[in-house]
């Protein structure tokens, strides 16, 4: 089937079996390896992207369903090789430790902002809730995501 | 100066675009991707193995136990794990074949191919079983390992004693849940095979590769990929999925690459040694431990593999950081036909500090004692002896990590008040736990070591840290460039630390054990102090100086500048080669282990903590909320502070969830809850607010006075979580984790006139 | 074990019936693919063909029709609570799509899916079973409507013929006198299935129960309404003494079992607990 998205700003076309995982057409067609695959249930949220402005889980999105979607990874986030401020945030939190749930909370950490520019502490474990993390205990990563906030005030 | 300040990490950049490889992320031309076959029973016999006539396997490469060059185990400790089962099965998941094909999809479409026909014998699936069944499946008697430790006389301690009070405490299997599943790649050469992927200690898979291909030194590879949390399940492991990769790769004469998927990785991996840890207690009336028996099992799983150091730490562990002059400590580690358990953050002292902190509440509530005041009666202060006979002399922090966390968190008043606040169903409480940490490795397990690691000078004046301790997170790289940055008087961002790869790098030791800043970091300083030596015995025969010093970049006499450390770094490699500076690990004078006795000095160093823990119980699902926890731990000098906060943070919550939500569920020696939807970690929402205080008594053995972190922070929030439940509810719960199933019990057991009161602070 | 699915998605409802009428036997529908994908990975679910609704508009939307909801079966749980229609009329869902999952989940999940998916501990079926809600089921053959509570006939079976596709739920709204709890008991407090799930309908006059409906999941073969337990509390006092009662019938009257996620007991237990608690509140 061939499907025509837009990805990271540009605009792609794939050729893939239908019900292929969007991760797998992420990691494998497009070599953009910054979204992981933990468990492939959609329990940890390491898969996160966004696809028309909300967040989902790549590895519960068959490519299919695709088309014509607008998709934002975690290699879109920075530009020009720099980071973004909510990016700057976590480097300087020490809101990532192993980095491997990482580009996933980065996806919901974005959309939340997006949305909701002033959210409150709950609001942050609200929406982070499907990324689980095991290095941290999330006290970084929520004090990073505070902190991108008040900085983008 | 670098240490004590929150540089930018060195490993960050990468891992916040997107940009970091783990070892899933990398593709190579050529190569093939391998699946396990593992055993469907948990003891018993391969009768027949047939490959399905109706598949093509033509296009999949199939390795067994006969294409292993080498002698058939994984080498550690007794070498007595194969690396695939040849006829015997010991238990459920046990790797018997390899497939390889050219796709994920295909190699697990021809691994469900593979017919196996089994003999099946009863197998002995708990701690239990091992100890009353006649059937042995180890040894003659079906224990890897016993420890005995003694000190004075207890049978006498427990005639004087006022009170005897016993209990029995159980804890579980834990998973260890890193994010990234265990992978591998293997690539083989003519002379030579490399092994890259997610691991914790290079050399230890170099050791067993070797063995395994019948490689020398040089000709086994192996290169640590970004790595996407370790926590002890990627110490021994990472060994075995190397191999099976390497054999498929060395089959094949192609790249393999292996991936686990999470409910194998679940399956069939090592996990924290379940237990069981039974106390009883002498005490005097005024609070006074005076003595000690304790019984510890840990269930080993089918094969030796780390048991017998995960129970020795165990059993040191086992009376905690308090003094009892009469004590008996009797360990054994047991044979079961479950997957091997191994290394998990803490490595036997979660379990044994569960124990005996609820022992300790249990002691405080029967004699009516404030469970504080029956601390501070007991806690081992410096110049204390220990269990094992240590005295400890440097860096106890025990009395001002339990005063910080006690203070910090107005435990006194909220164990006061508390109760006032309780009506309806949801009640709420606080409790404390005390507990310490050694670091680094047991007794001898150091000095016998003696782990190695350099500093190179470039001639561009940097410097390069040649160590083979790994990054998992914890900020490896960052640390040792702030030790080797300040000891030689240059900046953060001149210094650089080597990839973990065994053909550029030395033999650090393993990343485990707490042992990577307070061990490696202080060889490296020390390494680094010799690199600066020889600078300096260079200048000042240059300059014809006799006090030449090294102060922020520039090399100086009688307060003068006289030429800088990058400069004279070219010309030094210009004229000499090479400036490489190797320094080993030696224990700290008067440290000394006996194995025979099993006393002495156990570890150079403890680390202490103290947690308390607020909680709210709703009586009428029985679920735990954590509310807060304050922590303070002592961990000699932070040399982040936000990797070491970090450090505490995680390990912590990785305890809350040791204590109300994970464990292993087994029917018949498999494992039915190897998905993330059943095996259970706190999300966001199940995380409590955390405060933490480093308290730093400094190490005077480490670099910058640190001392280990690592694992301190596992130990303490379970047993501080069962002690808020126990003050919010009255019930006291022996066995973790403690589940809204176990607390509904729990109170239906309790005389009907304590479950829905909830006691507060009467003892 | 089939590689690589086929995958047909029509773009209008009109080409799904066809689809269905022609592969409905041999191919499996898929919407937000939460519950079907996590099967496909984990290969329990061996299936060769799906029928893609994802761009089928017209299952979307929730619209007022005056008396009753109309809720289009892709709508998504995210979408369930930002209506202000739903927040208003139908406030239990909105609590229960917040329980579901986590936001990734939310924002794919659909109430259709979550409908014909069939699981015993699916978040949304006691809210529609406690509203009785009706769905609209369509084909080749025309619309038909089904009452909610007549729609399972075990585990995990509904009486979807093989043509089939669930269009809407319609539900009526919550009168003036009366409220509506939910309440979700699981593992942790987000990215759990439930170990048990209840919805409760409920109106009064003074001290008296005029009608309450009671609806459980995770608790028996299927949702289920607490008939008994609902018939026990009709016309009666809400008093001490009856809600004593109420719980000890609920918690013999649902069938749990004990498994990998908690005990027989422990179900029983939490029913009648949280019976007892939403009853006190409204004393």
């Amino acid at each position: 089937m061939k499907i025509t998205f837009q990805i990271n700003g540009v605009e792609r076309e794939i050729d893939s079996p239908p019900m292929k995982r969007l991760l797998d057409v992420l990691r494998e067609d497009l070599r953009l390896t910054g979204t992981k695959e933990g468990c492939g249930e959609g329990e940890c949220g390491a898969c996160s992207v966004i696809v028309d402005g909300e967040v989902i889980n790549s590895c519960l999105a068959p490519i299919c369903q695709m088309q014509g979607a607008n998709l934002l990874t975690a290699e879109g986030l920075s530009r020009d090789g720099r980071l973004d401020p909510l990016q700057q945030a976590f480097l300087e939190c020490g809101a990532a430790q192993c980095g491997i749930c990482t580009p996933g909370m980065l996806i919901s950490a974005r959309s939340l902002l997006d949305a909701n520019p002033r959210p409150t502490r709950d609001e942050i474990k609200e929406a982070i809730a499907g990324n689980l993390c095991r290095c941290t205990g999330y006290i970084k990563i929520i004090d990073a995501i505070e902190f991108a906030a008040g900085a983008r005030r | 100066m670098a240490v004590g300040q929150n540089v930018l990490r060195r490993e960050g950049y990468e891992k916040l675009t997107g940009a970091a490889r783990y070892i899933d992320d990398i593709a190579l031309d050529g190569m093939l991707y391998g699946k396990t076959v593992r055993s469907a029973i948990p003891r018993g016999r391969v009768k027949t193995i047939t490959f399905d006539p109706g598949y093509d396997w033509s296009r999949v490469v199939i390795a067994d136990y006969r294409d292993i060059p080498g002698d058939n185990y994984v080498a550690l400790i007794e070498n007595d794990q194969p690396l695939l089962a040849e006829t015997e099965i010991r238990h459920c998941e046990e790797p018997i074949l390899l497939v390889a094909a050219e796709s994920k999809r295909e190699a697990e479409i021809a691994a469900r191919r593979v017919i196996i026909e089994y003999e099946e014998s009863a197998p002995l699936l708990t701690i239990e079983q091992a100890l009353n069944s006649d059937e042995t499946i180890y040894g003659s008697d079906n224990i890897f390992k016993r420890f005995l430790i003694a000190r004075g006389d207890v049978d006498e301690g427990f005639k004087q004693a006022d009170h005897i009070i016993t209990g029995e405490y159980r804890v579980p299997h834990q998973e260890q849940l890193y994010i990234e599943t265990q992978g591998m790649i293997a690539i083989p050469a003519k002379d030579s095979m490399t092994v890259m992927g997610s691991m914790q200690c290079p050399y230890y898979v170099h050791k067993a590769i070797k063995q395994l291909f019948n490689l020398q030194d040089e000709q086994a590879i192996v290169i640590q990929t970004t790595t996407g949390g370790g926590f002890g399940g990627k110490e021994e492991y990472p060994s075995m999925i190397a191999a099976h990769a390497a054999l498929l790769a060395h089959k094949a004469q192609r790249p393999v690459k292996m991936i686990y998927d999470r409910s194998e990785d679940i399956a069939s991996t090592p996990k924290r040694h379940p237990g069981i840890i039974r106390h009883r207690t002498g005490v005097m009336s005024d609070g006074r431990l005076i003595a000690s028996e304790i019984e510890i099992l840990f269930d080993g799983g089918a094969y030796a593999t780390l048991s017998s150091v995960v129970l020795s730490r165990g059993a040191i562990h086992a009376q905690g950081p308090y003094k009892c002059e009469n004590l008996r400590v009797t360990a054994r580690a047991v044979a079961t036909n479950t997957p091997p358990n191994g290394a998990f953050r803490g490595f036997g002292a979660p379990q044994v500090t569960f124990a005996y902190e609820l022992q300790m509440e249990k002691i405080a509530s029967e004699l009516g004692i404030d469970p504080l005041e029956l601390r501070r009666v007991n806690m081992l202060r410096e110049g204390d002896i220990t269990a094992t006979g240590q005295r400890l002399t440097w860096s106890v922090g025990s009395e001002a990590v339990l005063d910080a966390a006690v203070e910090r968190s107005g435990f006194v008043e909220k164990r006061r008040t508390i109760s006032q606040n309780n009506s309806g169903a949801k009640r709420r409480g606080i409790g404390l736990s005390f507990f310490f940490h050694g670091a680094g490795f047991t007794g001898s397990g150091e000095a016998k070591m003696k782990a190695q690691a350099g500093v190179e000078i470039t001639p561009e004046g940097r410097a390069r840290v040649l160590a083979g301790s790994t990054e998992i997170g914890q900020g490896t790289r960052t640390i040792f460039c702030q030790i080797v940055a300040d000891e030689l008087g240059i900046s953060y961002d001149d210094v650089e630390v080597e990839d973990p790869d065994t053909s550029r790098v030395p033999d650090s030791g393993p990343t485990v054990a707490s042992r990577t800043c307070m061990v490696v970091g202080r060889v490296i300083q020390l390494a680094a102090r010799e690199s600066k030596d020889r600078l300096l015995q260079f200048v000042a025969e240059r300059f014809g100086e006799s006090e030449v010093k090294l102060i922020e970049g520039w090399f100086t006499a009688d307060g003068k500048r006289l030429v800088r450390f990058d400069e004279t770094a070219r010309e030094y490699v210009n004229l000499r080669g090479e400036l490489r500076a190797y320094a080993r690990y030696a224990s700290p004078p008067g440290v000394e282990w006996d194995d025979d006795t099993y006393s002495g000095d156990a570890y150079p160093v403890f680390s202490y903590g103290a947690d308390v823990a607020e909680v709210e119980v709703d009586l009428d699902t029985c679920e735990v909320t954590t509310l807060k926890i304050t922590t303070a731990q002592d961990i000699g000098r932070a040399i982040h502070p936000i990797l070491a906060a970090g450090q505490i943070e995680g390990g912590t919550l990785q305890a809350v969830g040791y204590g109300l939500f994970e464990e292993l569920v087994w029917d018949r020696g498999r494992v039915v809850n190897n998905r993330l939807t059943n095996y259970i970690i706190p999300t966001s929402l199940d995380a409590p607010e955390m405060e933490t205080i480093i308290v730093e008594k400094e190490y005077p053995y480490g670099p910058f006075g640190a001392k280990g972190v690592g694992e301190l922070p596992m130990d303490g929030a379970a047993p501080a979580i069962a002690a808020a439940i126990y003050n919010a509810t009255g019930a006291l719960v022996n066995e973790i984790p403690i589940t809204p199933e176990r607390l509904l019990a729990a109170l239906e057991n309790m005389p009907a006139t304590d479950s829905r009161q909830a006691r507060s602070d009467q003892r | 074990m089939v590689h690589d699915p086929a995958a047909w998605s029509p773009t209008s409802l009109d080409e799904a019936y066809e689809l269905l009428a022609e592969r409905g036997s041999e191919a499996t529908i898929i919407a937000g693919g939460t519950d079907l994908m996590v099967a496909l990975n984990s290969r329990s679910l061996d299936a060769g063909e799906f029928i893609d609704i994802w761009r089928l508009d017209e299952l979307r939307g929730v619209s007022d029709e005056g008396e009753t909801v109309r809720i289009g079966s892709l709508t998504t749980y995210t979408q369930l609570i930002k209506s202000p229609l739903i927040q208003q009329n139908l406030p239990s869902l909105v609590e229960s799509s917040r329980t579901i999952g986590a936001i990734q989940i939310q924002n794919r999940g659909t109430l259709g899916g979550n409908i014909v998916n069939a699981s015993p501990a699916g978040d949304s079926l006691p809210v529609l079973a406690a509203f009785d809600a009706e769905l609209e089921i369509g084909s080749v053959r025309g619309v038909r409507r089904v009452e909610f509570n007549r729609f399972y006939t075990g585990y995990r079976k509904t009486v979807m013929k093989p043509d089939e596709i669930l269009l809407a739920v319609r539900s009526r709204k919550l009168k003036p006198n009366e409220r509506s709890f939910f309440l979700k008991v699981g593992a942790r407090r987000a990215q759990a299935i439930s170990k048990i799930v209840m919805a409760v309908n409920v109106s009064t006059t003074g001290a008296v129960i005029n009608s309450i409906n009671i609806a459980l999941g995770s608790v028996a073969p299927t949702v289920m309404r607490a008939v008994e337990t609902e018939s026990l509390l009709t016309n009666e006092n809400l008093d001490p003494t009856n809600i004593e009662r109420a719980r000890r019938t609920i918690s013999q009257e649902i069938a749990p079992i004990t498994d990998v996620r908690s005990t027989e007991h422990y179900r029983r237990t939490v029913a009648g607990n949280a019976l007892a608690k939403i009853l006190h509140r409204l004393m």
